[in-house]
């Protein structure tokens, strides 16, 4: 008992002090056909702070999740996460999807999506026990889904949807976070919801990474950001790095004054 | 012989039969490519499986009828209703359940197919039935073929080609982009009916040349071949028509010349002969081209961020950019930058800079849509474009 | 019926039936699921230019080097379909209209080119098998399934087929997490360390063995038919994975038995003297069963299915 006490206490700890920098890249060159969709992109995420990968459509944001997570295969570059190879750290990232990038047709039940995020607990033939359903139930209570555990996922809202796809990413218990569009087409409920959640994970001391495409929130929900087009244009506490100059330079004529406003 | 089958000379049937082949290739390779491009190739594999109860009750009903029940025209129709129904549950499965079009599709084609077979070997318990040869239908058969049939599947081909002359507007403008057809008036719903009826019609007359199961590759093969020339639907048609035509009239004068050469499966061989050879020497989409332009490209990449590195003085992690180095002169064998190296990675620095400075500046607008980390940017900007640029560079940074 | 004769004429190609059609519906739920429902057909096609290979190879007709060149031609085929998609930036489907008619048609020819008129291996064969013809001369009724000499001489179909379905119920039930994850969501599953192309691959193989091990018995049909159509009437059944396979499995055998009874004796009821294709009737079956759920099923539709107790 008291051993175990200790090593919960040093595993805490560990996080804590944990200082290396969650996700690094370095070099990173992904192309789709012949035209990179990033090109030489560095970046040393800060660990414990709300980071948004924020760019033009088609700047690579997406893509440079997904090399991150080596889900898609970069041209050239190197990925390290705290410290050490994408593949002995898998453990420790959650991650979460585009809502569309999936069937949401698929004959499931919600509890079942957010049950495979214990899938490293769970193994290949361990049994679901009552405190794996805990476990889900309680990821599932905290973005406000309790009552939908036994419902159809394609009945679900887009909102919900997402919501069941952050509590999944929850069940994970990592210590890095990533997410791609979180807020993309869901509602002011839930998008409040998202955050309350985000920002309650960084409060633990966790790393939140998100793709964002709404200019206007970064101040209200981020700390830091990373502004990507094709390569990186600017890394930075949102203070510095989220001024007119580098968004100018991302966005080019796209960026509507209402944006510049918001960002000024 | 084969010169005597190529050139006609081996008496009517043959000739006939040929003639009826390459219309049918023209048709079917053109009418395929409207299946290809909007995804539904195999749309007429459901289609071809679907024909076989139509024969079996065809045949059934012209013997009950008191008629001989072999008439290819009679079996011809009854193939076509009874595909025209496997077309519509494939499209009621599709619309009205939850499953997708592959699903539909499979279904369709097993179920009708085993539906077929079922009546095939009743059939063959009548008494009429015994030399119906009705399993010709499963892989064509052209020897020992009728004057009249021959002459069936002559005006057969010449009928479907000339239904996708004249519907093959409408048909490109569908399948390339729906939304705008129907936006500018079009009815793509019965355009698309259209389509289907051709495919429908192009099975029903290739069913005793090719049979059931191998038509559908007529339909295909070509299509997917001619894409490797162009990416132009206009000329993915001509070439797709062409290659099918090429694949009806060589495959049909082939086999014309031994009986152990079946019609079917020699027309699509020469069909997949050409298919491999689009799929590997086309240039611009075919594998070789293909090959060469990614590992030049992944050259491109990799000296472009060794000579950045180079140049901001930060190491290099990647073995092949490393290797690509050495090769290209920019770097010694223990890993120091060679002068030419070093020249070079200044002139990539500062075409890095400009760019930085082009995409920060509203005026370079278009052109800054035009980064991607590889291009110099002399390509994008004049001479005198450039030296403004620098201006705004400052000099510390023009070295 | 009951009775010994049934025990040596109808027992054996019954069980044979239910067998390899349960065991081609298991692995049909995922390829349902992940749009890849017609890589059955395209393997059943090209299973006979890989007997062909097998006979001219060996010089003889026997089972398992037969099963064997089917294996290795589903193999091909399925690489190939892999090799032009990626290559080529072909649709899926259109990549397997390519491969499979192709070989189809290489089988055809080599068939055609060779000598094989002393022996039993046609085109018809590889499509409708011969269910009806794989009876138990040792069964002199029930009793003679406690007589060990009499097993001896149950048709080794029965044997591979029981084989074949412990296999893929096997693979099934072990991989059944990670293949539902990445049936579902191939992106997370590959951030969890899944090899998600392996698994792909070991589905389709999985796949590939219990089509050739259904076709030497069955016939190429019911090995399309059983893919697609029990899973496909699952599915409009239930909206949970779980039950959909409890479906799949209770619609594939309802299929093997109706099929094979109707196949056998509706055309004597009928006033007919010859029975009919076996395979076929079968396939028959399980479309009708497909059109009651379709027309029926509580899950049919996208929109509006009814909450499941």
């Amino acid at each position: 008992m008291h051993l175990e006490l200790a090593t919960q206490d040093g595993h805490r700890k560990d996080v804590g002090k944990d200082t290396r920098s969650p996700l690094e890249i370095r070099g990173l060159t992904v192309s789709y056909g012949e035209k990179p969709a990033l090109f030489s992109v560095d970046a040393t995420f800060e660990p414990g702070a709300m980071t948004a990968i924020i760019g033009p459509n088609g700047a690579g944001k997406s893509t440079l999740l997904k090399a991150a997570l080596g889900i898609v295969k970069p041209v050239s570059g190197r990925i390290r996460s705290y410290g050490k190879s994408l593949s002995a750290q898998r453990h420790r990232i959650a991650y979460v999807p585009q809502r569309a990038s999936v069937d949401w047709d698929f004959p499931t039940r919600v509890l079942d999506v957010v049950l495979m995020g214990l899938y490293r607990q769970l193994g290949l033939l361990g049994r679901v026990r009552p405190k794996h359903l805990e476990i889900a139930m309680s990821c599932l209570a905290r973005v406000g889904m309790e009552g939908f555990a036994d419902r159809q996922i394609g009945q679900l809202s887009g909102g919900q949807q997402q919501r069941v796809f952050l509590a999944r990413a929850l069940a994970q218990g990592a210590d890095l976070y990533l997410l791609d569009e979180p807020f993309a087409g869901v509602d002011a409920a839930t998008e409040k919801a998202i955050i309350a959640v985000l920002k309650a994970l960084k409060e633990q001391g966790k790393t939140v990474i998100a793709v964002h495409h709404d200019l206007a929130t970064v101040p209200d929900y981020f700390d830091r950001v990373f502004i990507i087009n094709t390569s990186r244009v600017a890394e930075g506490p949102v203070a510095e790095a989220f001024v007119p100059e580098y968004l100018q330079e991302a966005y080019g004529g796209r960026l509507a004054t209402a944006q510049m406003g918001a960002a000024g | 012989m084969l010169w005597q089958a190529l050139t006609l000379q081996l008496g009517y049937n043959a000739t006939l039969v040929t003639i009826g082949a390459a219309l049918l290739g023209i048709a079917a390779g053109a009418t395929g490519t409207f299946l290809f491009l909007g995804k539904r190739a195999l749309v007429s594999d459901a289609i071809s499986h679907a024909t076989l109860p139509g024969v079996g009750l065809a045949f059934m009903t012209m013997v009950a009828l008191g008629g001989d029940g072999r008439s290819l025209p009679g079996l011809l129709l009854g193939s076509a209703v009874s595909a025209a129904v496997g077309l519509l549950c494939v499209s009621w499965l599709t619309r009205r359940t939850r499953l997708a079009e592959d699903a539909a599709i499979g279904a369709v084609l097993s179920v009708f197919f085993g539906f077929g077979i079922v009546l095939l070997t009743i059939v063959q318990s009548m008494t009429a039935g015994r030399q119906a040869g009705l399993e010709s239908f499963l892989l064509g058969s052209t020897a020992g073929m009728l004057w009249n049939d021959a002459v069936v599947i002559a005006i057969g081909g010449a009928a479907v080609l000339a239904l996708v002359l004249v519907l093959r507007r409408p048909m490109s403008m569908v399948a390339f982009d729906p939304e705008f057809a129907a936006g500018s008036g079009m009815n793509v719903r019965q355009i698309e009916l259209a389509m289907m009826g051709l495919a429908l019609a192009i099975t029903v007359v290739g069913l005793k040349i090719v049979g059931l199961i191998l038509i559908v590759a007529l339909l295909i093969i070509p299509a997917v071949a001619a894409r490797f020339w162009t990416n132009r639907v206009g000329h993915v048609v001509l070439i797709a028509g062409a290659m099918g035509g090429l694949a009806g009239y060589t495959g049909a004068a082939i086999s014309a010349t031994a009986p152990a050469l079946p019609t079917g499966p020699i027309i699509v061989l020469v069909a997949f002969v050409l298919f491999v050879l689009s799929l590997f020497a086309a240039p611009g989409r075919g594998v070789l081209a293909a090959v060469v332009r990614h590992l030049k490209f992944q050259r491109r990449v990799h000296l472009r961020q060794g000579l950045l590195a180079l140049a901001q003085g930060q190491p290099i992690y990647e073995r092949l950019t490393l290797r690509l180095m050495r090769r290209a002169g920019y770097v010694r064998p223990d890993g120091v930058a060679t002068d030419e190296g070093r020249g070079q990675a200044s002139k990539a620095l500062l075409d890095e800079r400009r760019w930085q400075l082009l995409r920060s500046d509203p005026d370079y607008e278009t052109a800054a849509a035009r980064y991607d980390g590889l291009t110099p940017l002399e390509r994008v900007l004049t001479t005198d474009q450039i030296t403004e640029l620098d201006r705004n560079l400052g000099p510390e940074a023009v070295t | 019926m009951m009775g010994a004769e049934f025990v040596a004429l109808s027992l054996p190609p019954l069980l044979i039936g239910v067998f390899a059609a349960v065991a081609c519906a298991l692995p049909g739920n995922f390829l349902l699921l992940r749009r890849q429902a017609l890589i059955g057909d395209a393997i059943s096609h090209v299973v006979l230019p890989g007997i062909v290979l097998a006979f001219l190879a060996t010089g003889v007709v026997a089972a398992w080097p037969m099963m064997l060149g089917a294996g290795i031609a589903a193999l091909a085929a399925v690489v190939l379909i892999e090799v032009i998609r990626r290559l080529g930036r072909i649709e899926p489907g259109a990549a397997m209209g390519v491969v499979f008619t192709s070989m189809f048609a290489g089988g055809v020819l080599l068939l055609e080119q060779s000598d094989t008129s002393s022996v039993h291996l046609d085109v018809q064969h590889a499509l409708y098998g011969s269910l009806e013809s794989l009876i138990w001369l040792d069964g002199f009724g029930w009793a003679s399934l406690l007589d060990w000499e009499a097993l001896q001489g149950l048709p080794p179909e029965l044997t591979r087929m029981a084989l074949t379905l412990a296999f893929v119920a096997v693979f099934t039930a072990v991989l059944w997490r990670p293949l539902k994850l990445s049936t579902f969501d191939e992106g997370f599953a590959q951030t969890l360390g899944l090899r998600t192309n392996l698994l792909g691959l070991a589905l389709v193989v999985v796949a590939a063995i219990a089509a050739v091990a259904a076709f030497d018995a069955v016939g190429s049909i019911i090995v399309i038919a059983m893919f697609i159509c029990p899973p496909a009437a699952a599915r409009l059944m239930t909206n949970r994975l779980e039950r959909q396979i409890g479906w799949s499995v209770l619609f594939a055998t309802l299929s093997a038995v109706l099929g094979y009874v109707l196949a056998g004796y509706g055309p004597l009821w009928l006033g007919f003297e010859n029975a009919v294709s076996a395979a076929g009737m079968i396939a028959t079956v399980s479309g009708l069963i497909l059109l009651v759920t379709a027309l029926a099923g509580p899950c049919r539709t996208r929109a509006g299915a009814p909450t499941e107790t």
